[in-house]
């Protein structure tokens, strides 16, 4: 045992150094427990019944050959259901089962429950299903004419008729981007033997889920426990229930626990989408390059179902004009409801669209003004103390719009020349494209898009740190996703309260109060904010309860000397601190879409080199180079992480993730044909973090990962156009957009 | 379920002879794709994995049992091309020739290959062996004339292999992408030029107009090439899905077959 | 029928009655869960084993069709207490974030580092072109592989 506190070393893998993930030994031995590898005792495997339209009505179900299959347990449809029979986590609005008609490709019919996976599938299939099939609703214009709006968002602000000497016009369109996270939709429910269940699914927020949950089982909420799991990636696809509800009820249905495990082309079916947009945009500027004013009309897909569709478009609208200064904007943004697939949160959620938009319109009116697009960007950079163009709210924590364009600016371009490695040409080992042919481009764009949850909602995140024998354990309900936060709770508590030995436990819905969701990069901050505050008065409470002054492993010490070990501490009495955390209040918009809407913001800056066959329109992105504004990179390696995840994921958008949805039915939903980006398609990524502490977030850390998403996919195309000279204004860009 | 896993072809027939029905499984890289989405449950399954025959592989014959692995060390440069772009290192691991030529999908990336070269394929039943030009093996879209109680014994090239060849493939991205148009380009020194078109058609296809014109220049111009791109593109019998465009892949597989030309040309 | 894997150097004998995968099998039956399953296809990696040491997605490969073969999992390859330096390394330079192609990636740069110790950079890209990862980039395992090659 050491005699000395070691107080002015600090404690190791503290805030701001690359501490290892306490789950990676684990995840790199197979050890890792996901949802999908859960089992129970006698538990029962569950299937679907799917409908193969995207808008039918339902003439007849016979549930019958199922029931009548030996090893069947439960067979469910919407008249089955023991209490509300609609869920949603904004609007209730989404059957649980059809309700006799079927508004989008996939929309569950029918739950069974059987002794083993063959025989649950066979039963699902074996349920005889009529439709009588309707035309389905599946393009925004048409969904706007016929007043389909699951809500429309604006922002209006300044004056309408003023006009600028130059004007870019254009039409941008981005088509629906799936999560694709490598672990497919799996749980598992098991009933209590009271009349409760407990639940493991994917989800993003157990307690949004639970408050679905209970009203759709119609049990009180305590007879209803959500748990985390082992997550394979979410970037938004968990935001919205999936199967967690049916596990339930074949569940309580059946008196057994109930397991599902999703396919690759179920898992297609079964989670929201990022929205498909169609964005009308106007610019105006004086002829010195300054914005004069902004017109835009933003049509989101939302689908069949509300999900998170409201949120959504407002955040389109709210990031609409990008990081710059403009007097007179007006947006109209609508979600829209259709007959594809219900669209709801993916990484970027909303502003990837709009990003994608105006980043190009900014390089349009630069072309036109025949101005450098990086100092047309500067020339109207906001900052803190400039209003927000949108909302017209004063920016007042760091952002550093400028500093992320000057840093990326500044950092060395790659070698002009082609490479003579085939892998890293345009169409790789396809052997497609003489070096001789390719063309390079160069593009830049820039993100922008708020922190956590704005328009007024109470957003909160509860922690609560407990000293135990052998260090502190963290309690949350925040959902660890893959992202990295269990390390950074990790590193704040330990550099706060100076015990090396801290743990994070997952607790379920009935253990803890709500942490919020893992998304709009909120939870560094939110629930990091949380453990912070709760590290802070657990070391106060110990400290003064022994009249010391420092914590380390060992226990507690006064004088240089260990007073108590954590062990006879912990036999005194219990240590703990609960902290419910929020952040400042926001508005909810007024009906120009005025207000203190977001509590703050983060921006970023991409540069794209791509190199270009120009004739078979063929891409390889050679190189990104990227600056990020992360207030304060509590773990480096994380932060890089998660900016080249993020990039990569931009980068599919920009030339090759598309779901292709035709009368809306999705034709490729497998991995061989919804492509992601594999390692040959990967560029080298380098990052510069500037690091502008936030006043609210722990030790000046903001949320950053959803910026990365917003920026590369437009900087990527700004590369293409560069190279090509063509418009591209939709994404993904595909070979035919270049070579035609 | 049973499975029988022979080691010689023989033994594959006899299987085959007394359970017609039985799902013959090589690589399992096509088929294991339909047993999981639960489109095929076989009772009787007939591996091919032992059979020592079918990996035979020599300068004038590729047993069907043959990876990709093995073939991406070909010294035919254009089988070496094409096997290096089958799937992912997993696939090609495991994918055989075989397994092309059984699934006869129009985008099997080998097809173009044994169409350049004129390669006959071998079957074999209890009956004896037969063998056919590629041509009247692969009938349509995943269409072939394989029998019930016949293999795909493995298929045989030319005595006179082309001076030079070369291999073009289209996809989406860097790697593991299934082909949106592909080419194989074939010259000899008297400047005969073949030319097999993949993904752009039902089947494999020739773009024989395109070959004669070009056969029949020496030293082929930008003219000549300009020609034989728009031959081959003017050949091909593309389709719109959800994967590409007609226009596009008409496009393209002129374009990659005159690239594929020039690298012969060199 | 029974079927006699050799898993991870021990031998196992299974009963089979269906056509599933080895993947299905290793995960269902054997509770060897560290192999994934995000496809079943061949289109991503996850499932990565070694079959008498050629590199195949398990979720290809008829479990019956395995008879006497010898199968590695990533559950061979190392463990908690004894980690193999590509997991280690894993760890080390972030390459892991959700994790879930992890274990295919694991056991597809162990076969790529015992064929060849010293790739370049686009042989390592090449060989791991048939694991996808949604999280990270790549980079992260591209660091932690050239972590090894310039260890030798």
């Amino acid at each position: 045992m050491t005699t000395r506190a070691d107080t002015e070393v600090g404690v190791a893998f503290g805030v701001g150094e690359s501490a290892p993930r306490p789950d990676g030994i684990p995840k790199v031995t197979g050890h890792f427990a996901y949802a999908s590898d859960l089992h129970a005792q006698d538990m029962l495997w569950g299937a679907t019944r799917r409908a193969p339209h995207a808008h039918a009505t339902i003439t007849s179900v016979d549930v019958g050959p199922a029931v009548a299959m030996p090893g069947v347990h439960a067979v469910l449809t919407y008249d089955d259901l023991p209490a509300e029979r609609f869920q949603g986590q904004i609007v209730t609005d989404q059957p649980v089962l059809a309700d006799g008609t079927i508004r989008y490709w996939g929309e569950v019919v029918a739950i069974v429950a059987a002794d083993d996976p063959t025989t649950a599938r066979a039963a699902a299939d074996a349920i005889e299903v009529e439709y009588e099939y309707l035309d389905p609703l599946t393009d925004v214009d048409e969904a706007l004419a016929a007043g389909e709006v699951l809500r429309e968002a604006v922002a209006y602000r300044g004056v309408r008729d003023v006009h600028g000497a130059v004007v870019v016009e254009a039409t941008y369109e981005t088509a629906t981007q799936d999560q694709a996270p490598l672990g497919n939709e799996a749980g598992i429910a098991i009933p209590d033997g009271a009349g409760g269940i407990d639940v493991y699914g994917p989800t993003q927020w157990t307690h949004v889920d639970h408050e679905q949950i209970v009203a759709c089982l119609g049990l009180r909420p305590e007879e209803v426990r959500v748990h985390p799991t082992g997550l394979g990636g979410a970037f938004g696809a968990r935001e919205d229930l999936s199967l967690q509800t049916h596990l339930c009820l074949l569940a309580l249905q059946s008196g057994r626990p109930v397991r599902m495990v999703f396919g690759r082309a179920e898992s297609f079916a079964a989670h929201v989408k990022r929205h498909a947009a169609r964005m009308y945009y106007r610019h105006e500027a004086d002829l010195d390059g300054n914005l004069v004013r902004v017109e835009a009309k933003l049509l989101l897909d939302g689908g069949a179902y509300s999900m998170t569709s409201p949120a959504v478009v407002a955040n389109a609208v709210g990031f609409a004009v990008g990081p710059y200064r403009c007097p007179n904007v007006f947006i109209d943004g609508y979600a829209l409801r259709t007959n594809n697939p219900p669209a709801g949160a993916m990484r970027g959620f909303g502003a990837v669209q709009t990003g994608f938009a105006v980043e190009s319109q900014m390089d349009r009116l630069a072309e036109e003004l025949g101005m450098d697009p990086l100092e047309l960007r500067l020339l109207n950079a906001i900052g803190p103390g400039d209003v927000l163009a949108t909302t017209g709210q004063v920016i007042t924590e760091p952002l550093p719009t400028r500093e992320v364009i000057e840093s990326v600016r500044a950092m060395p371009l790659p070698e002009d020349s082609i490479s003579s490695d085939v892998r890293d040409l345009p169409g790789g080992t396809g052997l497609t494209t003489p070096s001789s042919v390719v063309v390079r481009g160069v593009g830049y764009a820039v993100g922008f898009k708020n922190l956590a949850f704005s328009e007024g909602f109470d957003d909160f995140a509860e922690a609560r740190l407990t000293l135990t024998p052998v260090g502190i354990d963290i309690h949350t309900a925040a959902i660890e996703v893959g992202q990295g936060m269990v390390t950074v709770l990790e590193q704040i508590a330990r550099t706060v309260t100076g015990v090396e030995s801290v743990r994070v436990v997952f607790d379920h819905t009935s253990q803890i109060g709500s942490a919020g969701s893992t998304s709009a990069s909120r939870q560094t901050q939110m629930t990091g904010g949380a453990v912070m505050r709760a590290a802070e008065q657990l070391r106060t409470e110990i400290l003064e309860h022994y009249g010391a002054e420092a914590l380390s492993n060992d226990g507690v010490w006064r004088n240089g000397e260990l007073v108590v070990s954590l062990v006879e501490a912990c036999l005194e009495r219990e240590f703990s601190a609960h902290v419910r955390h929020r952040h400042q209040e926001t508005d909810e918009p007024d009906e120009n879409g005025q207000g203190n809407l977001h509590v703050d913001f983060a921006v970023s800056a991409h540069r794209a080199v791509v190199d270009v066959d120009p004739v078979l329109g063929l891409v390889k992105v050679v190189k990104i180079d990227t600056a990020q504004d992360v207030g304060f990179a509590l773990n480096p390696m994380s932060v890089i992480g998660q900016i080249e995840g993020g990039t990569m994921q931009g980068i599919g958008l920009a030339i090759m993730e598309e779901l292709v949805i035709d009368h809306g039915v999705v034709r490729n939903a497998s991995f061989t044909d919804y492509l992601l980006p594999t390692f040959l398609d990967a560029p080298p990524v380098e990052a510069v973090l500037i690091e502008q502490p936030s006043s609210w977030g722990p030790f000046g850390a903001k949320g950053f990962a959803e910026l990365p998403t917003i920026s590369s996919t437009p900087a990527v195309v700004a590369a293409l156009r560069a190279a090509t000279g063509k418009a591209l204004t939709r994404v993904p860009v595909r070979p035919e957009d270049i070579a035609f | 379920m049973e499975i029988v896993r022979p080691d010689s072809v023989a033994g594959v027939l006899d299987a085959l002879a007394s359970h017609p029905d039985a799902l013959v499984l090589a690589g399992g890289t096509d088929t294991m794709v339909l047993v999981n989405a639960g489109a095929l449950r076989p009772e009787y399954v007939i591996s091919l994995r032992h059979v020592e025959d079918l990996k035979a592989w020599n300068a004038r014959f590729i047993g069907a049992g043959v990876t990709y692995a093995r073939l991406e060390e070909s010294e035919i440069a254009a089988l070496a091309e094409l096997s290096r772009t089958v799937g992912s290192p997993q696939i090609r691991a495991a994918g055989t020739l075989g397994g092309n030529l059984g699934t006869a999908s129009p985008a099997g990336d080998a097809l173009p290959f044994l169409a350049a070269v004129d390669a006959t394929i071998e079957l074999v039943s209890k009956h004896g062996s037969r063998t056919m030009p590629w041509d009247e093996f692969l009938i349509g879209p995943k269409q072939n004339a394989l029998e019930p109680a016949e293999i795909i014994l493995g298929a045989h090239l030319p005595d006179d292999m082309p001076w030079r060849t070369a291999f073009a493939k289209i996809g989406v991205r860097q790697a593991m992408v299934i082909s949106i148009a592909s080419v194989c380009v074939t010259r000899n020194e008297a400047g005969e030029t073949t030319v097999a078109l993949g993904a752009v058609g039902p089947t494999v296809l020739r773009a024989r107009r395109a070959e004669m014109m070009v056969s029949a220049e020496k030293d082929p111009d930008e003219a000549a090439l300009d020609e034989f791109q728009r031959l081959v593109s003017e050949e091909s019998r593309p389709i719109t899905d959800h994967r590409s465009t007609a226009e596009y892949r008409r496009m393209a597989v002129g374009v990659l077959a005159r690239r594929a030309l020039e690298r012969c040309l060199v | 029928m029974n079927v006699r894997l050799i898993v991870n150097g021990r031998t196992i004998n299974v009963e089979v009655t269906t056509p599933l995968s080895l993947l299905q099998v290793l995960r269902e039956e054997l509770g060897l869960l560290g192999t994934k399953d995000a496809c079943e296809q061949g289109e991503c990696g996850s499932c990565s084993i070694l079959l008498n040491g050629d590199l195949v997605c398990s979720c290809l490969v008829m479990a019956a069709d395995a008879d006497d073969l010898e199968v590695t999992t990533v559950e061979g390859i190392g463990t908690d207490g004894n980690l193999h330096p590509l997991q280690r390394a894993f760890v080390e330079h972030g390459a892991v974030q959700c994790g879930f192609c992890t274990p295919g990636f694991i056991v597809a740069g162990v076969h790529l580092l015992d064929q060849n110790p010293v790739p370049t950079s686009g042989e390592i890209r090449e060989a791991l072109s048939g694991n996808l990862c949604r999280c990270t980039g790549y980079g992260g395992i591209e660091r932690a592989i050239q972590s090894l090659v310039e260890g030798t």
